[in-house]
């Protein structure tokens, strides 16, 4: 795409900083809640960053609270050094697009997109040239003259799209934008938005609940719940490895073993679970005697007899699930809990292997599980 | 079927609506007869009378009844606006509220309805009068040495208009705005606005279509009142209605009566229709 002449700058040290920020808010019954507990975050200039968590997480109210829409109880937001404390929201250099887009029903699209610089008195002939250009950017060219009302979902948010980028913010806020549209629609405007931002050069902080689309569209993510930041990292490096059980099963899923740890030598770690099962992993922060909590993902365990090196268990497939590309299989392995396997479904599978109540044998790469401490949850 | 569930409200609007109509209509045109009644003659000068034109060769040409009606427009303007400034602000406040506050604040805003209309317009008589409220208020604090002449005035109708017609113009108002999407201040708000402009840009174009509906609601009746101006306003502020009512019953001058009742209701018939046909414009433009 071609590029509209912002300024891309080079990586400074702090660009968009949330130190330390909590937001309290009273309850009808005298309590208080904290919406936001001690929040610290470095923004990156240029970065795709992800605000990911459920719903009451905090996340939109961070956005919010960055944005200048409410204000912050305790800590300090700052941009490239200098304090936004006191500034209202119509000062700051960041634009949001919201979730409803908010689009001006009684304006034309046109009309939308130029709101910001008609506010600010930019003289005609550059106001139209600029609307024009974020027009094209985001393939609505053509749309001008046409009513809000009359646009498609995923139209109206390229509308809300080019309304913010026309004026060049320094941080673009996303509130869940995507959420509106149907599935199909949401895929193409995931890569599309990703493309965007690579080519406009402005940093986006985008906020949703849907951890595929976290994992698919951004630099890095920031994962959210209960008002604290869980973990901050490149996608692969939370999924990968998940820093505590709320972010292992939040993004994506995991089959989550707790145990003690009795042997770790060079690395190589055994771990004995409550049912007197032997699980290995490889890592060098634990010592034997820990407590330890192992993650392992559907899709790294498989089918068969253990190698020599594997980690192995056995267990009684209680349900089997085809979805195309995988079986997924609900394998209960003891304890009454159950594991789950995505095993890769080929044409020559034979369907006796996953029939209810088939014993199977397990087994994955030590390698690929991933241990942390046990919090005593 | 659906004849005969309408065939009660057709009768009803034909006999109490559209027949006496097609009299006052006939009557118009009819020579007004010498102890009241009419005769059954052509007589187009009660149309003439209205805007002045003199009868005979010893009337002079008076548009004194073109200058009742205007005065009678400018009063009705008024009252418009005095409640628009009432209500609209209003509506903002209670629209925000939530929960049984608000209700409560409803009910009270609509409570006066149950009070009689007639007891209401007297409560300011008795507050205007120079030994009424106001004018005592003004005088014990030193303000004022002699009462003011409050009463019988343009101000005591305008005044007891906006008391009668607030309601009518609050209702509209406030569904409009209960309706307003507040995503669309906070987007004016990002976008850089700041208060006034997103008044001026969002919220009142976005609330007009209540405010126009409530001045309609409130001029209609205020232009062919007669109620306020003969208590509030004594003999002194003559308006159309009390042309009219003095008319029919005192002069006994019923076709100038009908053809005066027919120039108030032509008079807002136009002004439905223009506002009808401005709306139509806009829909058509495919507005929102």
């Amino acid at each position: 795409m071609r590029s509209i002449g912002l300024r891309k700058e080079t990586a400074l040290d702090s660009f968009l900083d949330i130190t330390t920020v909590s937001k309290a808010y009273r309850t009808p019954q005298g309590g208080t809640v904290k919406a936001l507990d001690d929040v610290t975050l470095r923004v990156r200039n240029n970065e795709f960053l992800t605000l990911l968590g459920p719903s009451g997480c905090g996340k939109t109210t961070l956005l919010k609270c960055i944005a200048g829409f409410e204000d912050i109880s305790a800590g300090d937001i700052s941009l490239e050094g200098r304090s936004l404390k006191g500034v209202p929201a119509h000062r700051r250099p960041f634009n949001t697009v919201f979730q409803n887009y908010a689009l001006f029903p009684h304006l034309t699209v046109s009309d939308n997109v130029g709101y910001g610089l008609d506010v600010a008195r930019v003289a005609r002939s550059e106001r139209n040239k600029r609307v024009d250009e974020a027009m094209t950017l985001v393939g609505l060219a053509e749309f001008g003259a046409r009513m809000p009302s009359s646009l498609s979902g995923g139209q109206q948010q390229r509308v809300a799209l080019a309304r913010s980028l026309v004026l060049r913010p320094r941080v673009l806020l996303l509130d869940e934008p995507l959420s509106a549209l149907d599935r199909k629609m949401r895929e193409t405007m995931q890569l599309e938005l990703k493309n965007l931002q690579h080519s406009v050069g402005i940093t986006f902080i985008f906020v949703t609940h849907d951890q595929e689309e976290a994992l698919a569209m951004s630099d890095r993510i920031a994962v959210l719940a209960n008002g604290k930041v869980q973990q901050i990292g490149r996608p692969k490096d939370i999924y990968d490895e998940p820093c505590n059980e709320f972010v292992a099963n939040f993004v994506g899923t995991s089959n989550i073993f707790r145990g003690r740890i009795v042997r770790a030598e060079a690395g190589c770690i055994t771990m004995r679970t409550a049912n007197g099962r032997e699980l290995l992993a490889k890592s060098d922060r634990f010592n034997a005697g820990d407590r330890a909590t192992l993650i392992l993902r559907p899709e790294h365990m498989k089918l068969g007899i253990a190698g020599k090196n594997d980690g192995a268990m056995t267990g009684k497939v209680v349900q089997s699930v085809f979805v195309g590309s995988d079986m997924h299989l609900h394998v209960e392995v003891g304890l009454g809990r159950t594991a789950l396997v995505h095993h890769r479904h080929s044409k020559g599978d034979d369907a006796e292997t996953f029939a209810n109540g088939a014993e199977v044998a397990l087994h994955y790469a030590p390698e690929a599980a991933h241990l942390i401490e046990d919090t005593g949850v | 079927m659906l004849m005969l569930l309408l065939a009660p409200f057709t009768l009803v609007l034909g006999l109490f609506f559209v027949i006496p109509l097609g009299i006052i209509m006939v009557y118009s045109f009819l020579e007004p007869g010498l102890y009241g009644g009419v005769e059954w003659n052509w007589y187009p000068y009660n149309y003439g009378r209205i805007i002045g034109w003199p009868l005979n060769e010893y009337e002079e040409f008076d548009p004194i009844y073109l200058k009742i009606f205007l005065n009678s427009v400018q009063i009705a303007l008024m009252t418009v606006i005095g409640t628009l400034v009432l209500c609209y602000p209003a509506a903002f406040w209670v629209a925000r509220m939530t929960g049984t506050r608000k209700n409560l604040i409803l009910f009270l805003v609509t409570l006066p309805f149950f009070a009689n209309m007639l007891v209401r317009i007297y409560a300011w008589l008795l507050l205007l009068r120079p030994t009424g409220f106001f004018n005592t208020m003004l005088q014990s604090t030193g303000v004022i040495v002699e009462p003011l002449d409050l009463l019988f005035t343009n101000f005591s109708v305008i005044v007891g208009m906006v008391y009668i017609l607030t309601p009518f113009m609050f209702l509209p108002i406030y569904v409009n705005v209960e309706k307003l999407d507040w995503s669309l201040v906070r987007a004016s708000q990002d976008l850089g606005a700041n208060p006034l402009q997103t008044f001026r840009r969002v919220i009142l174009p976005l609330t007009a279509p209540g405010i126009i509906a409530g001045s309609l609601i409130v001029f209609i009746p205020a232009l062919g009142n007669f109620i306020v101006p003969s208590f509030l306003g004594g003999s002194k502020v003559q308006m159309t209605g009390n042309l009219i009512e003095r008319s029919f019953l005192q002069s006994r001058d019923w076709p100038f009566g009908a053809a005066l009742a027919l120039l108030i209701m032509a008079s807002v018939v136009a002004l439905i229709l223009f506002q009808l046909s401005r709306q139509r414009k806009s829909d058509m433009r495919g507005g929102a």
